[in-house]
């Protein structure tokens, strides 16, 4: 396991409250594309993808989901293009 | 064929003329044999990759014959996108010019949500090559210049409204069935390779299938002409104003032609949408009412991405779309069938002339089984992504858009199309593995990367060109003397045959005096050393052909 569940210095009481205010007169709407916006904004901080599926699959296992995630397909190996300009 | 009897317009014509022109059917001396004539090579297709394919043999030496059902070439833009790799290879069979002369170069793509800009990328945003990213170029003027080059060489035959009607395969060859105005005929068939496109006529005749996935999507391509003051780029919107919830891709044209792909949902009716008082409305929505044009060709179209489980049955070999199917962004589709076309052609060759055997043909197999699947996993990737077929995928899919106009991590998230690259065959059992230390991306089972050279009269060249047909083995500094106990390897020695005036070649591929690269004649790379022996090389030589040491 490379995901870290266990606590730590992270004032959560302040982490949570900064969370739910993050949220705060938005529509369900609104608040899901927020949600969505954080995902990929801390995907992108944490950069590490297995870090990322592990996350993925316990985030799942909370649901009522009956399947696993569906096995990924090949990876591909060339780069999508010479340089993909950022 | 007598060069005066090449239609003239193949290369001439206008777009209209090159359309309309025909191909009759004409009788042939194998009609009236007592026996079934043989043939080493009969190609069924004459697409993009069918004669892709009969030109690089042909110019070989090898005859082929090549069968077509049809009297015409493509209608339409059809494949339209070209890519670097593609013009390489059609440098080398000769053809490559033509292409890029008539063609519409771009490199840079932009990608819009809603009003707003997104991003802009620039698929090829180093110097040093000969040939741009991409042409945008209609199929039927990439059909007539690649007939036109075929039917120049001594060895090639096309027969027109041939079609094959029945297929009985033996160990040693195929007995082909062959349907004309006038009646069956047969052919006796030493290999067939079957580039008849995604509905193979070959593959069912086989009773094999391309399986996979197909998507719930409709899209309209219009071809429209017009003068407009859009560049030479790919423009992508997700979601425009002029086309809410949908997606919309444009591209340049030559002939003052614009292609404009407008996805329309899974519940559009196809027959409708092809209506132009269907078409005209959508497409003035984009251009503004006060812009004239006129509807040149439209079809709707869902797609699949799809792939034969293996492309190499016997003695029938399956290439390009009849192989494997992939969605259209991307350009993966005609620019991979033309890679399989120049990875077969050596190999068939070579086992044509006694050099190697069937183990070097099954490579074919697994080389292009490999590249299909990374083509469809880009596009398939690409589909979910402009295509999102939940609430949350296009919840992510709109967030990834919102993003990335801010943030640079998020346009790397942003697919509107990866867009076609030569596959880099890693695991190929041809390459021979590096003992010594290289940087860069130039790995075995890379396509040689193009550089800029002087040649031995001083003029300026591409790297690319100076290759060999064969096996080529590209030496930095002195070639090692036991290299002329190869005849069959042309040596191409770096600082006498040619300069590397502005040292992008020797830094693109690692190279310091006595670097020895082997690249094979498809021109991929199979072996490098930063000290070569005469006992690896020959290794490495005999592994490239599948040969045992």
């Amino acid at each position: 396991m490379m995901m870290n569940t266990e606590a730590t210095q992270l004032a959560y009481d302040d982490m949570y409250e900064a969370l739910i205010g993050c949220h705060q007169g938005l529509s369900t709407e609104q608040s899901h594309m927020v949600n969505a916006r954080l995902v990929l904004l801390l995907a992108n901080h944490i950069s590490n993808l297995d870090v990322l599926r592990e996350a993925f699959v316990l985030a799942r296992s909370g649901t009522q989901a009956t399947t696993a995630i569906a096995p990924m397909t090949a990876q591909a190996i060339t780069p999508v293009a010479p340089v993909h300009a950022g | 064929m007598n060069p005066n009897d090449i239609p003239r317009a193949l290369l001439e014509g206008s777009g209209e003329e090159v359309q309309a022109l025909t191909f009759p059917y004409t009788r042939s001396p194998d009609q009236d044999a007592s026996k079934p004539v043989h043939h080493e090579v009969v190609i069924v297709g004459a697409g993009p990759v069918g004669l892709t394919l009969a030109i690089d043999l042909a110019q070989r030496g090898q005859k082929v014959l090549v069968l077509d059902n049809d009297h015409r070439l493509s209608i339409g833009s059809r494949a339209l996108c070209f890519a670097k790799r593609t013009l390489e290879i059609w440098d080398r069979l000769g053809v490559g010019q033509q292409m890029v002369d008539k063609g519409v170069s771009w490199n840079v793509g932009r990608v819009f949500f809603k009003d707003d800009q997104v991003y802009e990328f620039n698929l090829l945003p180093e110097t040093g090559h000969e040939r741009p990213a991409f042409i945008n170029l209609q199929q039927y003027y990439c059909e007539a210049y690649l007939l036109e080059r075929l039917l120049r060489l001594p060895n090639a035959e096309v027969r027109w409204g041939n079609k094959v009607a029945a297929i009985v395969t033996r160990d040693d060859g195929v007995l082909l069935t062959v349907e004309t105005p006038e009646g069956n005929y047969q052919v006796d068939a030493g290999w067939v390779v079957a580039s008849d496109g995604g509905r193979s006529t070959m593959r069912n005749l086989m009773g094999l299938e391309s399986k996979g996935r197909i998507f719930q999507d409709r899209f309209l391509i219009a071809d429209v002409k017009m003068k407009a003051q859009f560049p030479a780029e790919r423009w992508f919107w997700f979601d425009p104003p002029f086309h809410p919830n949908q997606s919309v891709l444009l591209h340049r044209e030559p002939d003052d032609v614009w292609r404009i792909d407008f996805q329309l949902g899974w519940g559009a009716d196809p027959e409708e949408e092809k209506k132009p008082e269907r078409i005209i409305p959508r497409v003035k929505a984009l251009l503004g009412k006060d812009v004239d044009f006129t509807l040149e060709w439209a079809s709707v179209y869902t797609f699949a991405c799809l792939r034969m489980d293996r492309f190499v049955h016997g003695r029938v070999i399956f290439a390009g779309d009849s192989a494997h199917g992939v969605s259209p962004f991307g350009a993966r589709g005609a620019n991979s069938g033309v890679q399989d076309a120049e990875n077969l052609a050596w190999k068939l060759y070579w086992v044509l002339k006694g050099r190697a055997g069937a183990e070097l043909l099954a490579t074919y197999g697994s080389e292009r089984e490999y590249a299909a699947d990374e083509n469809i996993l880009n596009s398939t990737r690409a589909t979910d992504f402009i295509t999102p077929k939940s609430e949350v995928s296009k919840l992510f899919r709109d967030a990834v858009l919102g993003l990335a106009q801010e943030h640079a991590f998020a346009r790397r998230i942003v697919n509107s199309g990866r867009l076609s690259v030569p596959a880099t065959l890693t695991s190929s059992q041809l390459n021979t593995p590096d003992v010594d230390v290289f940087g860069g991306r130039q790995v075995p089972g890379a396509v040689l990367t193009d550089a800029p050279v002087v040649l031995g009269d001083g003029q300026e060249g591409w790297l690319l060109r100076q290759l060999g047909q064969g096996f080529t083995a590209l030496v930095f500094g002195d070639a090692p003397a036991w290299l002329a106990e190869f005849p069959e390897v042309f040596a191409l020695v770096v600082g006498k045959d040619l300069v590397d005036a502005k040292g992008l070649l020797s830094e693109r591929l690692d190279a310091r005096p006595g670097t020895l690269y082997l690249i094979r004649p498809d021109q991929h790379i199979c072996a490098r050393w930063k000290q070569p022996t005469r006992e690896h090389f020959s290794l490495a030589l005999a592994r490239a052909i599948a040969q045992p040491a």
